[in-house]
């Protein structure tokens, strides 16, 4: 049973095509998945099938209805989870469910049956008194779930779910989502998180307002069979990758904890063996993320000329700790007796969900944060009381890319390298190194807001590392960014690293994990373990992925 | 302190308060548009006023007085009414600002020579307006008594008590004050909601040029719009200067220090750029009302005198009010300069401080 039908629908926002025809049938009893970067348009499809905005161009029905003629009738057979759930953060859990099921006009004697089952299947029931403001990520989630289903839609429809949510919870709304596609309601799950496609039964991957495949997710890495390898060799991790990606047979190629994954290019005969001179060499399954590169055209290369113009660092030494760090926020422990070390030329991950604690850490380590207690140490100096050259070994890139929106993108690369004190000649060369080390040049007079997601993450890079800092702190530095444009940043990053730069990077993205030599997982404000991204894994057993680590040792804590 | 940061700092703060046209436009026209406005509705002279006239007396001195009253300016129209019932019901509805009242007595009093009395019903919701009006019906009553020649009064340095050469000089400090107020108020708070704020804060630049960077441009720009408005007084509104240019440029600029000052502190308490705003007309408003604009300074109880020592736009009215009407005196200029630059120290180094704060 078909309970979506898109038809060539187009939309477009002034000059920006967010839709440029997409054609598709979303089945009823399944769970399908609406995958793709941000800013493909996934959030516009979804307010299109609620009836929230009129598409340009095409047709929709949504439940045997066209969602802008029969908006009265929609609201009953929809049910819509937007990105942020419109809950009111001053109402309880009780009197939140109340209010939507007063405006959705469910009959007063409806009302204890239907949200009791509710409670019941979120198992929000303990927490029915507690202010919705007061919530974790995942709980806010399935409140807003319970919402959403509070008139048993025929369709339902979730923008990003799972963003923010700590993988225990993002289990959780899985299962329930699971349970619902049962009794044959259809459910539309929007994520930017390309891992989760390979959960859903049908997927929709989109890319830049086009649709790139629709089907089961194994009919898309069904084709990338016998094209994935997983390389070991005893030498530089960093340098293989770069020795793998430079070469015209190798499609992609990626840094998984000790080991480079590699995928070959299409027809590629011999497959494994054209690998064997560079070290052993073994199968891997393929993964969503692989055939979604593959679908583009192959990710970038391996060589970053910005690292190239870099000179090697040469001050020892460099290395970033923290002792017993602790910060509160009245009654809530944010940090919690963090205590770890970055060792020069490494990178070092700060993994976990939202609210863990990772940049209540981070902002402690750079001084923008005072501790409750303990000590933070950057290049042996505490960067609060730190002297103006001690700030000058430190890079910083934030998670929103701080750029002046209102200054060009030549007036931010002068103001950056002005605020570290560069100037004259010297000045005028660091500038234009970084306009050849990211190819900025015709983007010079536009505005950072009219730049692509890549082109800001550049021009944020280039900002950081204007004044050649030993020492880089990434902030959340690559959540929602598409995957070639992810491996193009972190080509940079592996490149800064062989030439000693020290790394500390905060991600609630598993998979970003895998790029780092150690990684710190932070869950509720404290560091729960520290280890390789390799010996994180096997704890959780052989073949675990970085998120199924996570919640084993989650749930060793809860348990232990 | 570090000149090329300072510089690249400054610069920054400029283009983005001047590089786009149409947040150029905003921050230069409606200032204007206020002066021109304001300069026209905020007087305090009553005009077109409707009255209710209650004649008892059917003698010919209450008919004479009438339609003296009738003619004064100030009158626009007169309601006549028949009895006491109607008159109160005129007052009640606000549709006069008062009643007249003349007892049957009235001509017989006056032709006997025995004071004659009118009875004067206020509108108390319009107390201010009500008070002027029956100030100049004292004056004619006055004059209306021929043997007593009514008291001239003349009135010093505005002899034709214009009431627009006492407003448009004081909007010309009460609107650049909301410009730099406003332009500051948002400045660190914007920077902070975009997380270019933690940026800065990570790079060496030290929380005094952080400040000095973001007062530089908030500063000209309000000057400049002030030095623009006193402009229009001079010019458009034609009111005479007689004071020093010079002093009052000096005041200008000191006033809009202290001002910014007080928008930094603002900004670097504020979380986001809506409680930067909020804070900051939080802090105008009443700054206005104390400043001796509308009341007195000298009416207020004792603490509120205080207060509006505290406050620099007290003392830049006082400077722009005399150096436009009464030539006031370098000496007396320099009396209302030190407090505002005590402010201007006093608030700068708070703001500088609460970065500080912020950061450790």
């Amino acid at each position: 049973m078909t309970a979506i039908v898109l038809d060539d629908v187009h939309k477009r926002f002034g000059q920006a095509r967010a839709l440029r025809g997409i054609s598709a049938r979303i089945a009823a009893g399944r769970l399908t998945g609406l995958v793709g970067p941000d800013g493909a348009g996934k959030t516009t499809l979804i307010r299109l099938m609620a009836g929230l905005l009129t598409p340009d161009q095409g047709q929709l029905r949504v439940a045997g209805l066209d969602p802008v003629q029969d908006s009265e009738v929609l609201a009953e057979s929809v049910g819509y989870m937007p990105q942020r759930f419109g809950l009111y953060e001053d109402l309880t859990v009780q009197e939140n469910l109340h209010l939507y099921a007063e405006l959705r006009g469910v009959a007063k004697a409806d009302y204890r049956a239907t949200l009791d089952r509710l409670l019941a299947f979120t198992r929000l029931e303990p927490f029915t008194d507690r202010l919705a403001g007061r919530l974790s990520g995942g709980m806010k989630q399935k409140l807003g779930l319970a919402c959403a289903l509070i008139t048993s839609p025929k369709v339902l429809l979730l923008d990003e779910p799972g963003v923010g949510v700590d993988p225990v919870s993002r289990q959780d709304l899985w299962r329930m989502v699971q349970a619902l596609t049962g009794e044959g309601m259809a459910v539309v799950w929007a994520t930017a998180y390309l891992e989760e496609a390979e959960q859903c039964e049908e997927v929709l991957l989109m890319n830049e307002g086009r649709l790139h495949f629709s089907g089961r997710p194994e009919a898309l890495t069904e084709r990338l069979r016998h094209r994935c390898f997983r390389l070991a060799s005893a030498g530089d991790k960093r340098a293989l990758l770069a020795q793998v990606l430079a070469r015209p047979d190798v499609r992609d190629a990626t840094i998984q904890g000790e080991c480079v994954r590699v995928v070959l290019a299409e027809g590629t005969t011999g497959a494994g063996a054209a690998l064997a001179s560079l070290g052993e060499v073994s199968a891997a399954p393929p993964r969503f993320e692989d055939a979604f590169i593959d679908l583009l055209g192959g990710g970038p290369g391996g060589h970053s000329p910005l690292a190239d113009r870099m000179p090697a660092v040469t001050t020892r030494g460099d290395r970033v700790s923290c002792r017993h760090l602790t910060r509160r926020f009245g009654d809530f422990v944010a940090a919690d007796d963090v205590s770890f070390t970055v060792r020069p030329g490494e990178i070092m991950g700060l993994l976990g969900p939202n609210g863990a604690g990772k940049s209540t850490t981070f902002k402690m380590l750079c001084g923008l944060l005072k501790p409750s207690s303990g000590e933070a140490r950057v290049a042996g100096v505490d960067l609060r009381h730190g002297a103006s050259d001690a700030k000058l070994r430190l890079g910083y890139m934030a998670q929103k890319f701080s750029l002046y929106g209102l200054l060009s993108v030549r007036q931010n690369l002068s103001f950056y390298a002005g605020v570290y004190g560069l100037r004259g000649r010297e000045k005028r060369a660091r500038i234009r190194e970084m306009i050849e080390g990211f190819q900025l040049e015709p983007l010079l007079d536009s505005a950072p807001d009219q730049l692509s997601l890549g082109f800001k993450q550049r021009l944020a890079l280039a900002c950081a590392l204007m004044h050649r800092p030993p020492i880089l702190f990434l902030d959340e530095p690559t959540s929602g960014v598409d995957p070639i444009t992810r491996r193009e940043f972190w080509t940079h990053i592996n490149g800064l690293v062989s030439k000693g730069v020290t790394v500390l990077v905060t991600t609630h993205f598993m998979d970003e994990a895998e790029y780092c030599d150690r990684v710190a997982l932070m869950y509720r404000g404290r560091v729960i373990a520290l280890d390789t991204p390799d010996a994180l894994k096997a704890r959780a057993g052989q073949g675990a992925s970085m998120e199924q680590a996570f919640i084993h040792l989650i749930e060793a804590q809860a348990h232990g | 302190m570090n000149a090329s940061r300072l510089l690249a700092q400054v610069v920054k703060e400029l283009l983005s308060l001047l590089r786009d046209p149409r947040a150029r436009a905003i921050l230069v026209l409606p200032p204007l548009l206020q002066l021109l406005i304001f300069s026209f509705a905020a007087t305090l002279e009553v005009r077109n006023a409707t009255i209710a006239v209650f004649n008892e007396d059917p003698g010919p001195a209450a008919e004479a007085f009438i339609a003296e009253v009738s003619h004064a300016s100030f009158v626009g129209e007169v309601i006549r009414v028949h009895d006491s019932g109607h008159q109160r019901q005129l007052l009640e509805q606000g549709r006069v600002l008062l009643a007249l009242h003349i007892p049957e007595t009235f001509s017989r009093d006056r032709l006997a020579g025995a004071p004659a009395t009118v009875q004067v019903l206020l509108n108390g919701q319009k107390a201010n307006t009500a008070q002027v009006a029956l100030g100049y019906l004292e004056a004619m009553a006055l004059a209306q008594d021929g043997r007593v020649e009514p008291l001239v009064t003349r009135h010093d340095f505005n002899p034709n008590l214009i009431y627009r050469w006492y407003v448009v000089p004081s909007l010309s400090g009460i609107l650049s004050m909301f410009i730099a107020l406003v332009v500051t108020a948002l400045s660190i708070a914007r920077e902070r909601e975009l997380g270019t704020f933690d940026q800065l804060l990570v790079s060496p630049t030290t929380p005094l040029e952080i400040i000095l960077a973001k007062c530089l441009p908030a500063v000209l720009v309000g000057f400049v719009m002030g030095t623009v408005m006193i402009n229009a007084a001079l010019w458009l509104f034609q009111v005479p200067f007689t004071g020093s240019l010079a002093w009052l440029a000096l005041a200008l600029l000191l006033f809009i220090v202290s001002v910014v000052g007080i928008g930094l502190m603002v900004s670097a308490i504020a979380e986001t750029q809506q409680q930067a705003i909020l804070g900051a007309f939080a802090l105008g408003v009443p700054m206005v009302l104390l400043s001796g604009f509308a009341t007195p300074v000298e009416n207020m109880p004792v603490p509120l005198q205080w207060l509006a020592q505290a406050i620099p736009l007290t003392h830049f009215l006082v400077i722009v009010q005399g150096s436009f009407l009464k030539a006031l005196p370098a000496g007396a200029v320099i009396a209302h300069l030190w407090p505002m630059a005590l402010a201007a120290v006093v608030t700068l180094s708070a703001a500088t401080f609460v970065v500080r704060r912020r950061l450790h």
